[in-house]
């Protein structure tokens, strides 16, 4: 629990983060909220050898709507997403999603970008921005680029994110239909057994900790489009997924967990 | 007349709050000296390992690393006289192989010393025990009670078993045997106490401070008992004994897992001896999680024969018990402390109990809060349900049929185990926790929702417990062949300025012993509870303790306290006797003033008198000057306390989620001091058993190695997790003491455990769920919905 040796430096800017990446290479990591990555710093599961705090760079928390678009600032903690005005109106499932992370201590710290970036497949926001067809936008030395949430996570904690880039904004449609989330766990405090997101009523739905990355429900999904009902969709949602296991489920539980929270997902957002 | 305020039985707010909560405590890892060495752990990775080499050339060579010794090297520096002790060798023929500081040729479970690096900082030596090398000859590990009894592999290969010792209290063989002739009713059951991981707000830690000159070492430690670890230091270390002074600073919390004799304590005091330098250490929850002791750890068997309409004829018992890999100070005695109370609080004419004690390859068990009696009320009363059960009627009414004296009141009921219980009067309490509970409502709900099929079943549970504390009469625990007293010492002083100093034996580390004690010396000596100060925790302060553990500290010290409080006001009244010209007899004491009977205009406060009594100028012919009296307190029995916990869940049939919604309990801990510090250790620890029903277990792979030691994995509930919970009280006098107290300590996780799981039984049994392992998972308890195995 006691982290190695680290330099640390303070960015100015996203420019300069990436300045800095570039300079210092595989070595170094970003420090957002901190609140993934010390924690694997103190089990040496991680030894950045630079440290990059981009957490002091407030001009990069901010949520806008831009007409039928929700532009949030990569350094978002996850509290103001809970409390945005905004979100309440235009995006209330990232908003309740938020709510739901951890507690209230890591919430204050987590960072929207960080949560992206972390790239756990049993995080809840990265699942959410996936329901909602988001957009991650990454700033490297090369400019800026827009990256599909579909295409964004590629294995177990990884993204296509590449090692100089940082990423800056994330964006979501505003005012899409019904909603819901259904997060299952046994601590208010703890990561998903499984969660299920349900974006526009029925037509993103998402999986948290089925897999080694957050992904769709897409038999769920199709099954929808094809005018199934949605207690028949449900039963599929699992299809094509391998859950992991551990001390909370085993295959046979997250699947059923699935299914069931995918139902109680698709009756609270409206789908019939 | 001076007022006086705060006395017992006042739900006042804890002097010792303001400095915790705005950090002015000082806690170990706080305390610094100047040239201090951290120490940092290499600790064996496997659960049982012969060392064939250390190689310490690599983290020697780093920076700020001072030294590296290995456990060899220590052994041959005979930085020690014995190994760690165990203080309570439960039978003459009991196994005890040594155990180290630091392993020296084999490790027996993952998380043991086997080498220590000396470096100037914390974090070098973390860096430095990386690079610590060594090379392991694996061996087979034990890795459950169940392999220790049933394989043939050894937790210590130079043993040709790993059962420890048989241990037993059958008061009356031929009565036992004929209740269990043929009896109308026969429970058979079995049940498994997870292991649990001992979780305080504080972690372990040491600094020991040498002074080269003269050859003392002070030892600051986040222990419980400061006195005993003296006493046991000087007899581990050789070191003499009038030359170790230990000082428990703020202690956070403790639960049983600070009350041992721990490697670090026993490296820090000889290394700070042998280097002349200071030397600390503090646990990193990794090693909080793997090396401090553990609680529970029981494969349990019990059987209750009954005749026709419940009334139970028999009880019989039989534990195998995991000590893991070593017996650590109490480690052997934990299940006998609950051996007493598996007839629970039920009238029970004949009573057998045996335990078989296993060495593993796991870290070693000792107490941790209710140490046995949880255990043993869990059984009980999940037995008794399942009684309830086949009776057919409800587990209010079996309760009501075999309580003791028939629920009625009663003084010093002889058990079939043999112990005497001090007093009880247990129908009206059982009857206010129903009554609060709305029960006949809650079973109108629950069999609603199972005809309407609601989706959420719900599911009620009692447990009527009785524990024993005020640990304890010194003969009754040399009977057990424990190695130490039970008694209690206080001093109290009248300071020349009418303040009143309390030196208390008995150590807190959290429960709010200064504002106890104050509230005790506030209506004894009719003084505001504001003129008192604690004195505690350093034994150069307090020389004389037994500290804090087993829910003795009001029962024996706060006895003390007062006691001693009585003589000092003995003496004074002497002196003021001699101020008024008048006989002492004709004296009373009232509101803290002397005054001769029937002129109550003429008096002298109490406060008063330190200032005569320090002046010395115009005492008595004959009495020593000063206000200061001293006691130690020997109790004559245990105290009992007792009480009803009702607990409801609702259950999520379709995900399997459990979700305590509500918690009633009515308890009975004797005279209350404080109601609101009663309430708080009620409250605190309701949540701990209830922990182990739904949610902690320190969960070990096949090879012994622990698979979730870390908070992300171990699961301690936060208040997120639990409802409001509704307490209350009956008040019944304890006889063992004159203020009537009992404790409330461990009461809380003593009824909480089996409340919830007889709640959650209950949910499920229109499942046919008759019994389900701690802890209910959602997974364990959606397989069992499933008819599955869980
Ligand atoms: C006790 C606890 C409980 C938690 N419970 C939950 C939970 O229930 N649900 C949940 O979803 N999460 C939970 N979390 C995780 C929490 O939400 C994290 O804060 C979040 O996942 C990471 O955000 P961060 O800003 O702290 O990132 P950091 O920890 O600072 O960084 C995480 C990783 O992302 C990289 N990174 C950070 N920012 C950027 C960026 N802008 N561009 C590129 N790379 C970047 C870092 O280099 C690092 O590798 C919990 C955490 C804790 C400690």
């Amino acid at each position: 629990m006691i982290p190695a040796a680290f330099d640390y430096k303070v960015a100015e800017s996203a420019e300069h983060a990436v300045q800095l990446l570039t300079e210092y290479g595989d070595e170094s990591k970003l420090l957002a909220g901190g609140h993934s990555l010390i924690p694997m710093m103190k089990f040496r599961l991680a030894t950045p050898t630079v440290l990059i705090d981009v957490g002091r760079l407030s001009d990069m928390r901010y949520i806008r709507r831009d007409g039928g678009q929700i532009s949030i600032g990569a350094m978002t903690r996850h509290e103001q997403l809970e409390n945005s005005d905004v979100l309440a109106e235009a995006c209330p499932l990232l908003k309740h999603v938020a709510s739901l992370v951890g507690d209230p201590s890591v919430r204050h710290r987590g960072t929207l970008g960080g949560t992206m970036a972390h790239a756990d497949a049993a995080s809840d926001l990265p699942a959410a921005v996936l329901a909602l067809g988001g957009t991650i936008v990454a700033t490297g030395p090369n400019g800026t680029r827009e990256i599909a949430a579909s295409e964004f996570f590629s294995g177990y904690f990884e993204s296509v994110l590449a090692p100089d880039e940082m990423i800056t904004e994330i964006k979501v449609p505003a005012d899409t239909g019904g909603w819901s989330y259904q997060k299952f766990n046994r601590r208010a405090q703890d990561w998903a057994i499984v969660g299920v997101a349900v974006a526009d009523g029925g037509s993103g739905i998402s999986l948290v900790n089925m897999g080694s990355t957050p992904l769709r429900a897409s038999a769920t999904e199709s099954a929808l489009r094809g005018g199934a009902a949605a207690v028949d969709a449900a039963l599929m949602a699992a299809e094509g997924t391998s859950p992991p296991e551990d001390h909370n489920a085993d295959a046979e539980y997250r699947t059923h967990l699935a299914q069931a929270l995918t139902a109680r997902a698709l009756a609270e957002a409206g789908a019939s | 007349m001076k007022e006086t305020s705060g006395g017992i039985g006042t739900a006042m707010l804890r002097k010792e709050d303001p400095k915790l909560l705005t950090g002015e405590n000082k806690f170990v890892d706080d305390i610094h000296v100047n040239g201090e060495l951290w120490m940092g752990m290499v600790r064996c990775t496997s659960a049982h390992a012969k060392i064939v080499s250390i190689d310490t050339s690599g983290a020697e060579a780093m920076p700020g690393v001072h030294s590296v010794y290995t456990g060899k090297q220590l052994a041959d520096m005979e930085l020690w006289a014995a190994p760690l002790p165990c203080a309570w060798p439960v039978t003459e023929d009991m196994l005890n192989p040594p155990h180290w500081p630091v392993a020296v040729d084999t490790a027996r479970h993952v998380g043991e010393i086997v080498a220590v690096v000396l470096a100037d900082s914390r974090y070098q030596a973390a860096d430095a025990v990386e690079h610590v090398v060594v090379e392991y000859d694996y061996q087979k590990a034990v890795a459950s009670i169940a392999a220790a009894r049933d394989s043939d592999d050894k937790a210590h290969l130079e043993l040709d078993t790993n059962k420890a010792f048989h241990w037993e209290l059958i008061p009356d063989p031929d009565a036992l045997a004929a209740a269990f002739e043929n009896p109308a009713h026969h429970v058979i059951a079995d049940f498994t106490q997870q292991r649990l991981i001992p979780a305080a707000m504080e972690p372990r830690g040491v600094l020991a401070v040498p002074s080269p000159m003269g050859g003392e070492i002070t030892l600051y430690s986040a222990t419980q008992v400061p006195h005993i670890l003296k006493v046991m230091i000087a007899a581990t270390t050789g070191l003499p004994e009038q030359k170790l002074r230990i000082i428990a600073p703020s202690v956070g919390g403790g639960f049983g897992a600070k009350l041992n004799v721990n490697p670090d304590e026993i490296l820090a005091v000889t290394l700070a001896n042998r280097l002349g330098r200071a030397v600390r250490w503090t646990e990193t929850r990794t090693e909080a999680a793997g090396s401090t002791h553990q609680g529970r750890g029981q494969l349990q068997h019990i059987e209750i024969a009954a005749d026709e309409n419940g009334k139970i004829q028999g009880v019989r018992a039989h534990l195998d018990a995991d000590m893991g890999a070593y017996m650590m100070l109490i480690t052997p005695g934990v299940p006998l402390l609950g051996s007493f109370l598996y007839t629970g609080v039920y009238d029970v004419p004949a009573f057998g109990f045996s335990c078989d004690g296993y060495f593993t390859n796991l870290t070693p068990t000792d107490a941790y809060r209710g140490a046995g009696r949880p255990e043993a009320s869990y059984a009980i009363e999940r037995a008794i349900d399942i009684l309830a059960g086949k009776v057919g009627i409800g587990p209010d009414e079996i309760r009501r049929r075999n309580y003791i004296n028939g629920g009625e009141l009663f003084e010093d009921h002889e058990a079939a185990s043999t112990l005497i219980f001090d007093s009880g009067h247990y129908a009206p309490n059982l009857d206010k926790a129903l009554e609060i509970a709305k029960y006949e409502e809650l079973k109108a709900e629950q069999a609603r929702r199972r005809e309407s099929g609601a989706g959420k079943q719900l599911g009620i549970g009692m447990c009527t417990y009785v524990e024993i504390c005020g640990l304890a009469p010194s003969r009754a625990l040399g009977g057990l062949n424990y190695g130490a007293g039970g008694w209690e010492h206080a001093t109290v002083r009248m300071l020349p300025t009418g303040k009143v100093e309390v030196v208390s034996g008995s150590t807190p580390h959290g429960q709010g012993h200064e504002t106890a004690w104050s509230q005790i010396i506030a209506t004894k000596m009719g003084v505001s509870s504001d003129d008192v100060t604690v004195l505690h925790s350093d034994t150069a302060l307090s020389p004389l303790g037994l500290d804090t553990y087993g829910s003795r500290s009001l029962a024996v010290g706060g006895v003390a306290i007062s006691m001693a409080a009585e003589k000092v006001i003995e003496k004074a009244k002497l002196i003021a006797a001699h101020q008024f010209e008048a006989s002492p007899d004709d004296l009373e004491f009232v509101d803290g003033s002397f005054s001769v009977k029937g002129t109550p205009a003429k008096s002298v406060h109490i406060q008063e008198l330190g200032f005569a009594a320090f002046t010395a100028h115009d005492l008595p012919d004959g009495m020593e000057p000063n206000l200061q009296e001293q006691v130690s307190f020997d109790p004559p029995n245990f105290a009992f306390p007792f009480g009803t916990h009702v607990a409801v869940v609702e259950i999520d049939e379709v995900t399997g989620g459990v979700e305590l919604i509500d918690y009633i309990a009515v308890d009975d801990c004797g005279v209350q001091v404080n109601p609101m510090i009663v309430e708080g250790q009620l409250h605190g620890g309701i949540v701990q058993g209830a922990a182990q029903a739904l949610w902690e277990i320190a969960i070990y792979d096949d090879d012994g190695n622990p698979t979730n030691p870390s908070f992300m994995d171990y699961l301690v509930p936060s208040a997120a997790e639990v409802p409001f919970m509704k307490t209350d009280y009956t008040v019944t006098p304890s006889t063992s003491n004159p203020l009537g107290v009992k404790g409330a300590g461990e009461a809380g996780t003593i009824g909480s455990a089996a409340a919830v799981m007889n709640a959650v039984v209950d949910a499920l049994s229109p499942y046919g769920v008759e019994d389900m392992d701690m802890p209910a998972t959602p997974r364990r308890v959606w397989k069992a919905m499933q008819g599955g195995a869980s």
